[in-house]
């Protein structure tokens, strides 16, 4: 706190209770607070928890626990060793273990998840300064780290592991995609989430319950999945307008229709959780807009040509790097001009 | 046809802003009272923007009410008059909420006081002349202003003669009476707006005479219907049209209101004269009425004392150098769960830390918070979510400013032009970390290093 500014001398006065000097304004909107929003994330996740439960079982359970409490328990420690008093009450460290371990295979080991949520929080979020200083969306952050050290357990293979869950146990729609001879599903599944995938990303209808949750209590802006999801769409259908069928039988994914795109993987998912995470999008709405419209491209980019079949983890860590230069180039001019020179 | 007249580029609303509860029900419904003249009334010389005024009485002389007590020093500076009649004593020193520390003139009331229904009669009651105005010259007009010791009673209290007096070079064409009154919790221009709704018509007759405006526009916001409906009454005959504006803060604000009004942008730093407007208060609009249609200088003003913590919220009008705790006491005290009272609303009112301090020309409300009201959660970090940006008024970046100001960093407090800020607070209210934005920037204005020679605003 800044010594200067908020200290509240208690004034004794005759006719009544202390009361309190302090400066303008005196009253704020208590419907919003940083605690608050990070409940508003979790409770729009609830359709996406749900629906994890009802593909993968007790399996999603362990993945969400590990990596939620691995969060919670460095965020604590992070807390004690810089002295400073708990931060476990914002529950920006309960969002970051729960978007985590949504996002990973439901047949991740425990072990695995736990470094990830370590990962997420300690380099992710602490090594940055802690909440607000940090560049790159931690549970993002933590996913990558697992992905790289660990492909074994995160890449394509992981998600055709037999028992896992009542589903069928194919691989996801987007490894199919890039297999010229196989076969997408069909978009309804896909819609519902009856599909493999992530443990939190496999139901469109889902996500979208949670996420228009968000964007109506106002805890998410609209202009972040709407770039997202408006410029992946756009990019798909420009594609489907001008692929031939060479260029399909070289890059499969090329093939991939517009409502296959949206329904498919994680994008409706880290269109509304991962990228409107605030700290580390851009603050104007002009600014928003322009993160969303790249994390869509990045998408559409990596999913089309790059060696993994998903494409949003990657999208949003790049986007989370040019955020500050998107602040620099959307600065907004005050109503009525800059100030002028010589006043 | 006041109703359907069409303003060029009106737009109703302007950008941002926020819809803090209003809690203007309290007083809403409360008719305006008299405060009987306290034992002492202290009247600082300095109530106004601009240069104290000089003290003109004796020790132990004997004063009227109405009577001048200091008179103005150069053109941006008003007088101050006697609001009771009793025996000034010597020059003291008083801390004004905002503030600043000034000379203050004690007047001992005497005991043969105006009754209350004398003063009630000569501030609200009688015949306001609309269409029968008499015809003033705009400089007779303006004379009487500044001999009246009028000033903005909307809270900036700057002198009224310097608004209505011609300047070369400019061209005035319209004349806005400002009666948003949007900060929460104030109903005292609400109550005057039903209650002498022609007297407010006949101060924006007599600005437009004086600035040579084409029109006038009396702007409410729509959460008041009943005031909009006895000025659209008042103003039958005259063509002062009544304009209804979207409940929104700072609607008040000038450059708020005449964007909303007119869809006119008032230049960063500039006023509303650099765009063609002039914008008085209501109150101040009454207050031009009194003094050139009744000779009768601003001794008194309409004050409501609300909120929570006040036992009997009232609108009063109360002679100028009242103490804050004659208001209170008037109203039935504080409630034990009263937390903090306010000169003014709670959105830019300066808290009084002690109650013998007076209210001055630009008191527009005392309001008091319970603590329940002032209760915050603690300050996280920064979630750079924007929200203080999305709301403000101005379009600049609250989070930015706030944080270069905190840190000293004055480049990038300028980048972000900091000096654009007009304080509104909206940043504040709306940021859910907790961060005491127009504070930091307020301070940070201040403390902001003036850049080459003689520049910076003071
Ligand atoms: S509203 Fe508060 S938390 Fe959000 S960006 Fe502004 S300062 Fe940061
Ligand atoms: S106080 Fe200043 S920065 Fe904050 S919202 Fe108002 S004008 Fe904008």
């Amino acid at each position: 706190m800044n010594g200067s500014q908020e200290t509240a001398n208690a004034i004794t006065n005759d006719a009544a209770p202390a009361l309190r000097v302090a400066p303008a304004p005196h009253v704020y909107d208590t419907r919003l607070t940083t605690r608050r929003m990070m409940l508003d994330v979790l409770l729009a996740l609830a359709p996406v928890v749900g629906m994890s439960l009802y593909n993968f079982g007790w399996r999603a359970v362990l993945v969400m626990a590990v990596t939620t409490a691995s969060c919670l328990v460095v965020e604590e420690a992070g807390a004690l060793l810089q002295r400073r008093p708990s931060s476990l009450g914002d529950l920006s460290a309960a969002v970051t273990g729960l978007i985590l371990g949504l996002s990973l295979p439901a047949s991740c080991p425990w072990w695995v998840a736990m470094i990830a949520g370590v990962v997420a929080i300690g380099i992710g979020k602490l090594a940055f300064g802690g909440l607000g200083q940090n560049l790159f969306n931690p549970a993002m952050v933590g996913r990558a780290f697992a992905m790289i050290s660990f492909s074994k357990f995160l890449g394509a293979p992981a998600y055709r592991i037999a028992e896992v869950g009542g589903i069928v146990s194919q691989a996801t729609p987007l490894t199919l995609a890039r297999d010229a001879a196989a076969e997408i599903p069909a978009l309804w599944p896909m819609f519902l989430g009856t599909v493999n995938g992530s443990i939190g990303e496999t139901s469109v209808l889902a996500c979208l319950l949670g996420g228009l949750y968000l964007c109506a209590r106002r805890t998410a802006s609209w202009e972040i999945p709407s770039g997202v999801l408006g410029t992946l769409a756009l990019l798909a259908g420009l594609t489907r307008l001008l692929v031939t069928d060479a260029s399909i039988a070289a890059v499969p994914a090329l093939r991939l229709s517009v409502l296959e795109h949206l329904t498919s993987g994680a994008l409706v998912f880290g269109a509304f959780f991962i990228a409107t995470d605030p700290v580390t999008n851009p603050i104007s709405r002009k600014g928003m807009l322009v993160f969303g419209a790249g994390v869509g491209f990045f998408v559409w980019l990596l999913r089309s040509f790059s060696g993994y079949p998903e494409g949003v983890m990657f999208a949003v860590l790049l986007m989370n790097a040019l955020a500050p230069l998107i602040n620099r180039w959307t600065v907004p001019t005050p109503v009525g001009g800059p100030v002028p020179e010589r006043r | 046809m006041a109703e359907t007249a069409v303003i060029a580029g009106f737009q109703g609303t302007f950008p941002h802003g926020i819809h803090p509860d209003d809690r203007k029900s309290l007083a809403a419904n409360t008719p305006i009272e008299v405060l009987p003249a306290p034992k002492t009334v202290l009247l600082p010389v300095l109530q106004h923007l601009g240069a104290p005024s000089n003290a003109l009485t004796r020790p132990n002389q004997e004063v009227v009410i109405g009577e001048q007590v200091a008179s103005a020093v150069g053109f941006i500076s008003a007088g101050v008059h006697a609001s009771v009649n009793g025996i000034a004593r010597r020059p003291v020193h008083v801390t004004l909420p905002n503030g600043r520390r000034v000379p203050a003139i004690p007047i001992t009331a005497g005991a043969e006081q105006h009754s209350a229904e004398q003063i009630h009669a000569d501030f609200i009651g009688g015949e306001w002349p609309t269409v029968d105005m008499p015809a003033f010259a705009a400089q007779e007009i303006v004379d009487a202003v500044l001999g009246g010791g009028i000033v903005g009673l909307g809270g900036a209290a700057f002198p009224t003669h310097v608004k209505l007096t011609r300047q070369p070079n400019k061209t005035i064409d319209a004349v806005l009476v400002n009666g948003c009154e949007c900060e929460p919790y104030l109903t005292s221009d609400y109550r005057l707006m039903i209650e002498a709704p022609r007297a407010i018509v006949a101060g924006g007759l007599l600005a437009a005479k004086a600035v040579d405006a084409r029109f006038v526009v009396i702007a409410v916001e729509d959460n008041k219907p009943k005031a909009i409906a006895a000025l659209r009454e008042a103003c039958a005959g005259t063509n002062v049209v009544v304009k209804a504006l979207r409940t929104k803060y700072p609607m008040g604000g000038e450059k708020q209101t005449v964007r909303a009004v007119l869809g006119r942008t008032v230049p960063t730093l500039g006023l509303p004269l650099d765009v063609g407007v002039v914008v008085v208060n209501v109150g101040t609009a009454h207050a031009v009425a009194r003094i050139v249609l009744r000779g009768k200088p601003l001794t008194h003003r309409v004050i409501s004392v609300t909120g929570h913590g006040v036992k009997t919220p009232r609108n009063l009008i109360v002679p100028i150098g009242s103490s804050y705790r004659s208001l209170l006491d008037f109203c039935g005290g504080l409630r034990p769960e009263a937390a903090r009272v306010l000169s003014g609303g709670p959105m830019m009112g300066f808290t009084v830390a002690d109650h013998d301090t007076p209210v001055t020309k630009g008191t527009s409300g005392v309001t008091v918070l319970t603590r329940r009201d002032v209760s915050h959660s603690a300050e996280t970090a920064c979630l750079r979510c924007g929200r203080c940006a999305h709301v403000c008024p101005l379009n600049l970046v609250p989070t930015r400013i706030a944080m270069a100001a905190r840190k000293g960093n004055w480049d990038v407090a300028r980048r972000y032009h900091i000096q654009a800020c007009m304080e509104c607070g909206c940043c504040t209210y709306a940021c859910p970390a907790s961060i005491p934005l127009v504070q930091l920037i307020r301070v940070g204005k201040a403390r902001l290093p003036q850049q080459g020679s003689g520049s910076g605003k003071q």
